[in-house]
């Protein structure tokens, strides 16, 4: 009988009474339980990933002739691993990334930010993110296929198809949404009133928008700098497709040649034939890359976390 | 009008008025303003000719043979050729993410948000979400073989699409718990006091109110994690993906053979695209085209609903 | 639908004899054999968010089926004080409390004590109205479905609905969002809903700040109706409020404390409600009563 008896616990109330029904309570401490050890499966996907790096770079570090990791190419299968090949070629890929994605992608995020009316946003920001889900793949094949020979090979005939250029500017393609969207954030986090200062003294909006909102944001947008950064030198399939080199590569400064990254390396050693033939330490190289590729990515993101959250304190 | 004739001063409101009107012609504020704007329609153009290259470019496959393609297997001539592999491995791809990634991920995120103490561990856990989400995938695929494929072989069968299929799950997991987070950060506290005012225990609150509040949110990370994982390839390259040509051919939902070596669409794309027969570079296009389809198709509607409940709730 | 009962010695303990302090202890005039039975008995709660006190030393009596306010300025630790009293503040992490608040004689903070089942018991009503996004049926059967009562649900919506006087204007949308509803409505909802998990105290936080002064007029009906079924503590910020509908009143100030540049809520008195407003012991109240301050 489901009626309102408003009974009154008069005096005799117990403790006992308060204790709440013990079903439910012990299924709050499963739910619990089982949240937590959700939450901590991140913790062992950390433990995992060093484990799995550590052991076969260890091997490789403790048995490789170290005058071949400082030397004239990375050819995996011929015991060559000089891995400055693969700095220099990581490193240009992504110079030539941010130089275009940078001021596309910041341009952009002001215009997003300072500009644009809501009209505008509602239907541009979503095409943009569209764009950031295009899958790597897709960008590598279309740097290829028509990056390389209806832009780059037009100003340079002799250039060939693959080249660490045409894997730039694919990589930029797919970081180009992340810097937009990072320094977006990063300016509509600037105070109105700090815009409205500007104005109240007569400034034109240029003037507004690059001596106030922009130093003001400038956390931020080191922090898209950054995180772009380390985006696009973990980028594999764009650099494995349109770069060329995957066998292996001599020491190449030239955007516009055909060159190794880290990433594209890895996948080739992994793409190769089953089992990996040639020097001992072929399969161990790939770990050694990397844990290289690991450190370098998770050292820029803790950078970038610094600045992001100097934005936040601030404001 | 009567007062507008100046009061004392010399000033004609003519003079005023051009003052206040001042310079017409503000050249760099339209060269910024027109240099912004393409710049950000950078990135629509790009979208655009990208879209239409790559239909064209495979548009004759579909033309004439799209079931074929649809149902071939991996062959030496390109016109036998089709995508059956590997649409089988996309697909029982997307089958790991969803089982091992979504409840994973909601579940971290319900912790930290509802349930998680300030303290260190919460800290510590929340950081290294954050680094996570920032590692390379191909690292992920380091994880994914020295893990599933060489220590846990003897449960996923070594190089299979089991092994391949939690690698990605764990690959998106961190972006799974961040989106989930925010979209339960944003639920009122009312709701929550509400509840817990009327006596119901923390898992009640966040069951029948947090959740269903923050259920479209959650749904649009959960749909764009999907939708990057399918499109992933460097992690299954190095799980042990097929890069070449994969002789068996298993029916989609084959259970038994999920421990047999396997491939997926964007392995296929990457196989082909490396290829240097003309013929194979149009079912590349092709084989591009079913990626995304379904990938943009995944993100549009994940971003189209996000916005709707957006402006819904102001 | 029955609840177990506990059948210790009954310590008929009245709101009159609780306390020793004088200042503190019920006017005498006419109480006598009408003292009501003590629900809740505060000593000396003092109340920390992290480093911080709020509010320090608050001793207090609240007799059974009457109307307690709670008044004074702002940031005086009203709503940290009464959410004490269903242990919401479990909820804030930094807050800590010193001191017993004891519920029937019995301490709810103790160890064994499940603030689920102390919320379930005594009821509170938010400032701002918060039904749940869900049709008014579901808001009202949420309570009940949760604590597992069992029973015809349609008749205990009905009930609670009837008590809040919200049932005729209402019953022909149940299944209608309750965010439909008006300021006012919703707020009856918030106590309909609060009503129906049968609690015994209510426990309100300046329940009709967001509201008209029609809607306000008639929550202090509803309270007046309930109130012979119901213990009430109701914070408020209108004298006239504290005036028409409490039978005692408690009247908070915030003092500076001399080391830090922070404040800390204090009681300053404690009384029935007519001799607060027309005869107070203190003049900090007779300050804030007649609106010379705060
Ligand atoms: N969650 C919290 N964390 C830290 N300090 C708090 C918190 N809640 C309240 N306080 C502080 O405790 C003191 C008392 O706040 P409380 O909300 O209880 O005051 P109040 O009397 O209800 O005020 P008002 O009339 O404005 O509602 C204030 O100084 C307030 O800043
Ligand atoms: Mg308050």
């Amino acid at each position: 009988m489901a009626q309102l008896i408003t009974s009154q616990p008069g005096p005799g109330l117990t403790s006992a009474d308060l204790r709440g029904d013990p079903r439910r309570m012990r299924k709050e401490t499963v739910v619990r339980g089982l949240l937590f050890a959700a939450a901590a499966t991140s913790i062992i996907i950390s433990g995992l990933i060093v484990y799995s790096l550590v052991r076969e770079t260890w091997t490789f570090v403790s048995q490789v002739d170290w005058a071949l990791v400082w030397g004239d190419g990375w050819f995996p299968r011929r015991g060559q691993y000089d891995i400055k090949t693969l700095l220099v070629g990581s490193l240009i890929v992504t110079v030539v990334g941010l130089a275009v994605a940078g001021p596309i992608g910041l341009g952009a995020g002001i215009y997003l930010s300072e500009y644009a009316s809501a009209r505008v946003r509602k239907v541009i920001k979503p095409t943009i993110e569209v764009l950031a889900g295009v899958p790597s793949v897709v960008v590598g094949f279309f740097a290829l296929t028509f990056i390389s020979p209806e832009i780059i090979q037009r100003f340079r005939e002799a250039t060939p198809q693959q080249t660490m250029a045409a894997a730039g500017i694919g990589v930029a393609i797919l970081i180009i949404p992340l810097v937009a969207s990072i320094s977006e954030d990063a300016m509509r986090s600037v105070p109105r009133s700090l815009r409205e200062a500007s104005y109240g003294l007569g400034a034109r909006k240029v003037t507004t928008v690059g001596k106030v909102v922009l130093p003001a944001a400038v956390s931020g947008l080191v922090a898209a700098f950054i995180v772009a950064f380390s985006r696009a030198i973990g980028e594999t399939m764009v650099v494995f497709i349109a770069a060329g080199k995957s066998g292996g590569s001599l020491f190449e400064t030239n955007p516009l040649e055909p060159g190794l990254t880290m990433t594209a390396a890895m996948a080739s050693i992994a793409s190769g034939t089953d089992s990996v033939v040639g020097e001992a330490l072929t399969f161990q190289s790939l770990f050694f890359v990397g844990a290289i590729l690991f450190v370098i990515t998770l050292a820029l993101n803790i950078v970038a976390d610094r600045f992001v959250r100097r934005v936040r304190e601030r404001y | 009008m009567s007062i507008s004739a100046p009061l004392s001063s010399g000033i004609s409101a003519e003079a005023v008025r051009r003052r206040l009107h001042g310079q017409r012609f503000d050249l760099p504020g339209i060269v910024v303003h027109v240099a912004l704007l393409l710049s950000l329609l950078f990135s629509l153009v790009v979208l655009g000719v990208l879209v239409y290259d790559l239909v064209s470019g495979g548009w004759d496959v579909f033309a004439s043979r799209f079931a074929s393609f649809l149902s071939g297997t991996m062959r030496f001539a390109a016109s036998e050729s089709g995508i059956a592999q590997a649409l089988r491995g996309t697909l029982w791809i997307g089958v790991f993410v969803v089982a091992l990634a979504f409840p994973f991920g909601i579940g971290a995120a319900v912790y930290l948000e509802e349930y998680a103490p300030d303290n260190r561990l919460t800290r510590v856990i929340d950081i290294n979400i954050r680094n996570l989400a920032g590692v390379p995938s191909i690292v992920y695929g380091i994880l994914g073989f020295a893990v599933f494929v060489k220590t846990l072989s003897g449960l996923t069968g070594g190089r299979s699409v089991i092994a391949g299929g939690i690698t990605l799950a764990i690959l998106v997991l961190p972006v799974v718990i961040i989106t989930a987070a925010e979209a339960i950060r944003a639920v009122p506290d009312d709701l929550r006091q509400g509840g817990y005012g009327l006596g119901a225990t923390r898992w009640e609150v966040t069951r029948t109110q947090v959740l269903p509040y923050a259920a479209p949110g959650i749904l649009t990370g959960t749909v764009l994690s999907l939708a990057r994982a399918l499109g992933e390839a460097a992690p299954l390259i190095l799980v042990g993906a097929v890069v070449g040509r994969l002789g068996s051919n298993p029916g989609l939902f084959d259970i038994g053979s999920l421990d047999q070596r396997f491939t997926a669409l964007p392995i296929v794309i990457t196989y082909w695209a490396g290829l240097p027969q003309p013929d194979f570079r149009a079912l590349t296009a092709a084989a591009i085209v079913v990626v995304l389809a379904i990938v943009l198709a995944a993100n549009a509607a994940a971003i189209l609903m996000r916005n709707r409940y957006e402006s819904k709730r102001g | 639908m029955s609840r177990p009962r506990g059948t210790t010695v009954p310590t008929h303990e009245t709101v009159a004899a609780v306390s020793t302090r004088p200042d503190l202890r019920r006017g005498d005039e006419g109480e006598g054999a009408g003292s009501k039975p003590l629900v809740f008995g505060v000593e000396d709660v003092s109340v920390y968010y992290g480093g911080f006190r709020a509010v320090r030393n608050v001793d207090l009596a609240i007799g059974q089926q009457e109307i307690t306010a709670f008044i004074g300025p702002s940031g005086c630790g009203k709503t940290t004080m009464l959410r004490c009293f269903n242990r919401m503040n479990d909820l804030i992490p930094s807050a800590r409390i010193e001191g017993t608040i004891s519920y029937h004689g019995v301490n709810l903070y103790e160890d064994g004590v499940n603030p689920v089942e102390v919320r379930r018991r005594i009821g509170m009503v938010f400032q701002k109205p918060n039904p749940f996004p869900k049709s008014i049926y579901d808001n009202i059967a949420y309570g009940p479905r949760i604590a597992r009562l069992d029973g015809d649900m349609d008749e205990l919506v009905e009930q609670a609905l009837r008590r809040a006087a919200l049932w005729d204007e209402v019953k022909d949308r149940l299944k209608d969002l309750a965010m439909g509803l008006s300021g006012g409505q919703q707020q009856r909802l918030c106590i309909a809903r609060a009503l129906a998990v049968d609690p015994e105290v209510i426990l309100m936080d300046e329940p009709c700040s967001a509201l008209d002064p029609i809607a306000t007029g008639r929550i202090e009906d509803l309270m007046e109706e309930i109130k012979s079924s119901y213990t009430i503590i109701i914070v408020t910020h209108n004298m006239q409020q504290a005036a028409r509908v409490s039978d005692r009143c408690a009247f908070f100030t915030a003092e500076v404390n001399e080391t830090s540049d922070t404040r800390t809520g204090i009681l300053v008195e404690f009384d029935r409600t007519e001799k607060m407003f027309s005869n107070p012991a203190d003049e900090r109240t007779e300050n804030y009563v007649t609106g010379r301050f705060g």
